[in-house]
């Protein structure tokens, strides 16, 4: 498939006939898939049930049927709205919540009274509100599906969803800190008991403006004025717009003290630079800008402190967490700790001491689990995330349209970039940051938008693999008539038949 | 855009293989490091899986463990409060531990080799077979009866410690050291309440968690006059020997006057040594201890245990609880050369000489067991989980040999036991019982109130039962005479308690 993205320029003479001839849906690959998936997380309930109480009670399985209910719902709308979707995205995201559901599940009956365990409810607890909130997200991304028939559609909002981004992202920065601050980051939006985390939205609704955006302009970034060492670098007015993120990134480095958050949005623009204008110049100013933004931090966070201190103290935790371990080091000596014991092969689900661990529903999901699971649990989980980030890089090599290869591109590196800033924090690899880890950790922003996230993959995806003479019919015609007028000058636009 | 997607994809790639290179790194290479760390809880919690044994004298349990609902699955608990928890310490969650909790902590978690045994059958059954019991040798007549005088003094002292040993083995009867706390609140699993009740106790100006009988030294004062009176005997002198005495001495050179405790003690310009030791005459002893020398007085001291820098009392093969080293200090002048003054002030307890209460009573021992002392122990049996099963049982060790040759030793005792019949020590005395020991008062600070001393032994018929020390901080008058008293009833519950079994 990968051959025939390639040659999209010259479809016509060697892409068209063989596409035509034998597109198959998938669909029953991925029911099959997802039921494997399933079945995996009925098996995960059942061995912790074992292991805490010795017998498997009755009602083990109902966690895993009512996500596999849900699933199947899921699967039905991608059978009706999106039939050529990637098969493997749904399967393999469908495993990671389900062993985030089941996982927190476990969190509760270890804090739970032991006279209780036994017949703890199944809506109950973090274990029971993330189930819910599965049933939020998925219900979500059905909705995704079913609104964007055509994802060039969403371009037409791309300077609204831009300004909606920035605004999502400054929020928490401008509110006082108890609306706003936990864990000393502000990432916050928090009115009484209910808290969401803005910058989950952010990130999608920005990365949609970032595509478009850099659509219409990459031949102007794409031009070269000099060549050093043998690298073409943009002219000096064309940074422009790449300092302008760059700044905004170290505003929500400093004023919501999360290093994280600001990596994330960073990265994934100078990525979408660069696939936009080919241009490895961007990856080297971006690399070169962030890192010396962050160490001009440490270092005013060092002399002068104020709102730089609280990145000057992570970089030191980070540095040496065993030299303050009660205080300061003591989440991620905790992880470590509880990674470490976990070793090899882990203490088997529901065999280990995980609620030891601080922030253990959230941030240390991956500690929590890499205790039990081990690190052959742990390296099974990351080579999902990779497949789910290869699947989604793959739609956007597939798809046929500039905004639809940047869009998909982007979401698949962002998702990618989530798992490495938090995985890498926790494991002691990059300093931590207060970062979810993607469909385990509990929270319903997290869930919700990176089920969006996929759905927006699988909108792409179905895009790349549709039949070109099918689509016309296929396709609801009030999308497509008016879309592709929004993007000027995309040279990979398709020349439809 | 497709190459450079493709590149993306190889970033992705190497962002992956970086994490689960460094998951090796922290999952593999240093798992062991991080498994058995001292921060982790895990540890701690594998060690509350198995129920911790139990600690207990004379049939009573001191330290007990209780099923919990918790993380943690016991609890432990200390029926017995305040009355032992010198002794016994506490085992808490996070802080260290003390006491016979510390010095036996592998064979009560039942992790120590001894116990390999049951822990291989575990393999077997699948259950975690509880760890050893602890039988403590102190007698618990004797331990509530010191406990019980020591708080309810009758001269208000609130400090102070009492320490009664078996003098022909060892073995300590009774061991309270005042103010005590209660060790429950330590174990809490509630470990910032543990920490807080940690804090206050440790934060008290009294300091009860200091262990006065064994941790901290004191000047003797008139108890070290034993030593003086050992010492001459050991030169030649008898009980009958005329000493120098008077109502006021000045050391040749310098120094203040030394004078005695009433104007009606020792007038005369000589009388006996056993008149000296009886009526504890001060300037008698310390013109004995400038004429024999500063050297002979040490060498007597350091006979008798002071100096020894590694004792421990707990179980006689293994480590115990420390006791801190006494000593008789520098016995010389600021300038460095030798000082009749200081050595004047020396041999009556005073100057830099600093014992524990738990040296008081092996001195007594000593005298009492025919000049042999023998090592303290407070760990008479190690009990298997089937509490059948003997992993030990002490042995009776001499510490340092002879210390005194028996004739010394009965010459001494006799002594001894005119000071309690004829002398100072009157309020020791025990009906039917041969009761020998000495006084002391110590001048502690220039400000402050006079320590109280007594040390001492019992001898039924023919047979040391017990020797003893008592000791009230800052008691002032009346200290030593209630410290003889307090002394005189721990003797006798350990006579009682030894006829009742």
């Amino acid at each position: 498939m990968s051959s025939q993205a390639g040659s999209v320029n010259t479809p016509a003479a060697t892409g068209e006939l063989p596409r035509v001839r034998d597109v198959q849906t998938r669909r029953n690959a991925e029911l099959a898939l997802l039921g494997f998936a399933m079945a995996l997380v009925a098996a995960y309930s059942a061995t912790i049930q074992v292991t805490m109480f010795d017998t498997i009670t009755g009602n083990f399985w109902v966690p895993a049927a009512i996500l596999s209910a849900l699933f199947l719902g899921l699967h039905l709308v991608v059978r009706y709205t999106a039939p050529y979707a990637d098969p493997a995205l749904i399967p393999a995201v469908a495993l990671l919540n389900g062993i985030g559901v089941a996982f927190l599940r476990r969190l509760d009956l270890a804090e739970a009274p032991a006279a209780e365990r036994l017949t703890y409810p199944i809506f109950a607890g973090t274990g029971g509100r993330q189930l819910a909130w599965t049933l939020i997200a998925v219900l979500f991304a059905a909705i995704v599906l079913l609104v964007i028939k055509d994802h060039r559609a969403i371009s037409r909002y791309a300077y609204t969803l831009g300004l909606g981004g920035i605004v999502l992202v400054l929020i928490p920065a401008l509110l006082p800190g108890r609306f706003s601050e936990i864990n000393g980051a502000k990432l916050w939006i928090r009115v009484g008991g209910f808290q969401i985390q803005p910058g989950e939205f952010a990130k999608l609704a920005l990365l949609a403006f970032f595509a478009y955006y850099l659509v219409r302009k990459r031949e102007v970034l794409s031009l070269a004025s000099k060549r050093v060492l043998g690298i073409d670098f943009p002219r000096g007015r064309d940074l422009g717009p790449v300092l302008a993120v760059w700044a905004v990134s170290l505003l929500v480095l400093v004023f919501e003290k999360d290093l994280g958050t600001s990596l994330l949005y960073f990265g994934m623009f100078v990525v979408t630079l660069y696939i936009a204008t080919e241009r490895v110049s961007w990856l080297i100013i971006g690399l070169l800008l962030f890192f010396g933004g962050a160490y001009s931090a440490y270092l005013l966070g060092a002399s002068v402190g104020g709102p730089f201190a609280n990145f000057y103290d992570r970089a030191q935790i980070w540095l040496d967490p065993f030299s303050d371990p009660y205080e300061r080091g003591f989440q991620l000596v905790q992880s470590l700790l509880g990674l470490g014991s976990g070793g090899l092969f882990g203490t088997g689900p529901g065999g280990g001491q995980p609620t030891i661990i601080p922030e253990v529903h959230n941030d240390f999901i991956f500690a929590g689990l890499g205790e039990e699971i081990g690190l052959f649990g742990l390296s099974a989980l990351l080579i999902v995330y990779l497949l789910i980030v290869q699947r989604g890089l793959r739609a956007g090599l597939a798809v046929r349209d500039s905004f639809g290869k940047l869009l998909a591109g982007g979401l698949a590196f962002t998702l990618g970039l989530q798992v490495f800033v938090i995985v890498g924090g926790i494991s002691r690899l990059i300093p931590l940051t207060g970062q979810t880890t993607p469909f385990l950790s509990a929270g319903g922003s997290s869930l919700m938008a990176n089920w969006m996230l996929i759905a927006l993959l699988l909108r792409v995806s179905d895009a790349a693999r549709r039949p070109v003479d099918g689509s016309a019919s296929a396709r609801p015609s009030g999308a497509t008539a008016s879309a592709p007028a929004q993007l000027h000058g995309a040279p990979t636009e398709v020349i439809k038949p | 855009m497709n190459a450079p997607l493709r590149r993306v994809g190889v970033v992705v790639l190497v962002l992956f293989a970086l994490l689960f290179a460094n998951l090796n790194w922290v999952q593999a290479y240093k798992a062991d490091e991080y498994r058995n760390s001292d921060y982790n809880g895990r540890v701690q919690i594998a060690e509350y899986e198995r129920e911790r044994g139990v600690i207990e004298a004379g049939r009573t349990a001191l330290a007990t463990s209780k099923p919990t609902d918790g993380e943690l699955k016991y609890v432990r608990q200390y029926p017995a409060d305040e009355a032992y928890a010198h002794v016994v310490g506490y085992n808490p969650v996070n802080l260290a531990a003390t006491g016979i909790e510390r010095s036996e902590d592998e064979f009560l978690a039942g992790t120590s080799d001894a116990l390999v045994a049951d822990r291989i059958s575990d393999l077997w059954t699948g259950e975690k077979t509880p760890g050893g019991s602890v039988l403590l040798s102190l007698s618990k007549r004797a331990q509530e009866t010191a406990f019980k005088e020591m708080t309810n003094n009758r001269v208000g002292a609130e400090k102070g410690a009492a320490v009664a040993i078996n003098p022909r083995t060892g073995a300590v009867q009774a061991l309270v050291s005042m103010p005590s706390f209660d060790p429950n609140p330590l174990v809490s699993h509630d470990t910032d309440a543990a920490e807080a009740a940690f804090d206050k106790l440790d934060g008290d100006p009294d300091k009860p968690l200091i262990n006065r009988a064994l941790s901290e030294t004191y000047p003797p004062g008139s108890t070290f006059k034993v030593i003086d009176a050992a010492a001459a005997l050991e030169n030649g002198y008898t009980q009958q020997t005329q000493i120098p005495a008077g109502p006021v001495y000045r050391a040749p050179t310098s120094g203040t006057d030394i004078r005695n405790a009433a104007a009606s003690i020792c007038p005369e310009s000589q009388v006996t040594l056993r008149e000296a030791l009886t009526e504890s005459c001060n300037t008698g002893f310390a013109q004995l201890a400038v004429t024999l020398g500063a050297d002979k007085i040490k060498e007597e001291a350091r006979k008798f245990g002071f100096g020894q820098t590694d004792l421990t009392c707990g179980r006689l093969n293994a480590e115990g609880l420390p006791v801190a080293t006494s000593e008789t200090g520098e016995i010389k002048n600021p300038d460095g050369g030798d000082d009749p003054a200081a050595l004047a002030q020396s041999g009556i307890g005073q100057n830099n000489v600093r014992m524990t209460p738990m040296q008081g009573a092996l001195i007594a021992a000593a005298v009492a067991n025919n000049g042999r002392q023998m090592r303290p122990y407070l760990v008479q049996k190690l009990l298997g989980p089937d509490r059948t099963t003997s992993h030990y049982t002490a042995t009776p060790k001499e510490l340092n040999g002879s210390v005194v040759s028996s004739d010394v030793a009965g010459e001494l005792r006799d002594m001894m036991v005119n000071v309690v019949q004829n002398g100072t020590g009157r309020n020791a005395q025990i009906d039917n019982i041969v009761v020998g020991g000495k006084t002391g008062t110590a001048q502690s600070a220039p400000d402050r109130k006079d320590h109280g001393w007594f040390i001492g032994f019992a001898i039924k018929d023919g047979q040391p039962v017990s020797a003893v020390a008592v000791f009230l901080q800052e008691a002032g008058s009346g200290g030593s005479g209630e410290a003889a008293r307090i002394a005189g009833q721990i003797m006798r519950a350990v006579v009682t308690d030894a006829e009742g079994s």
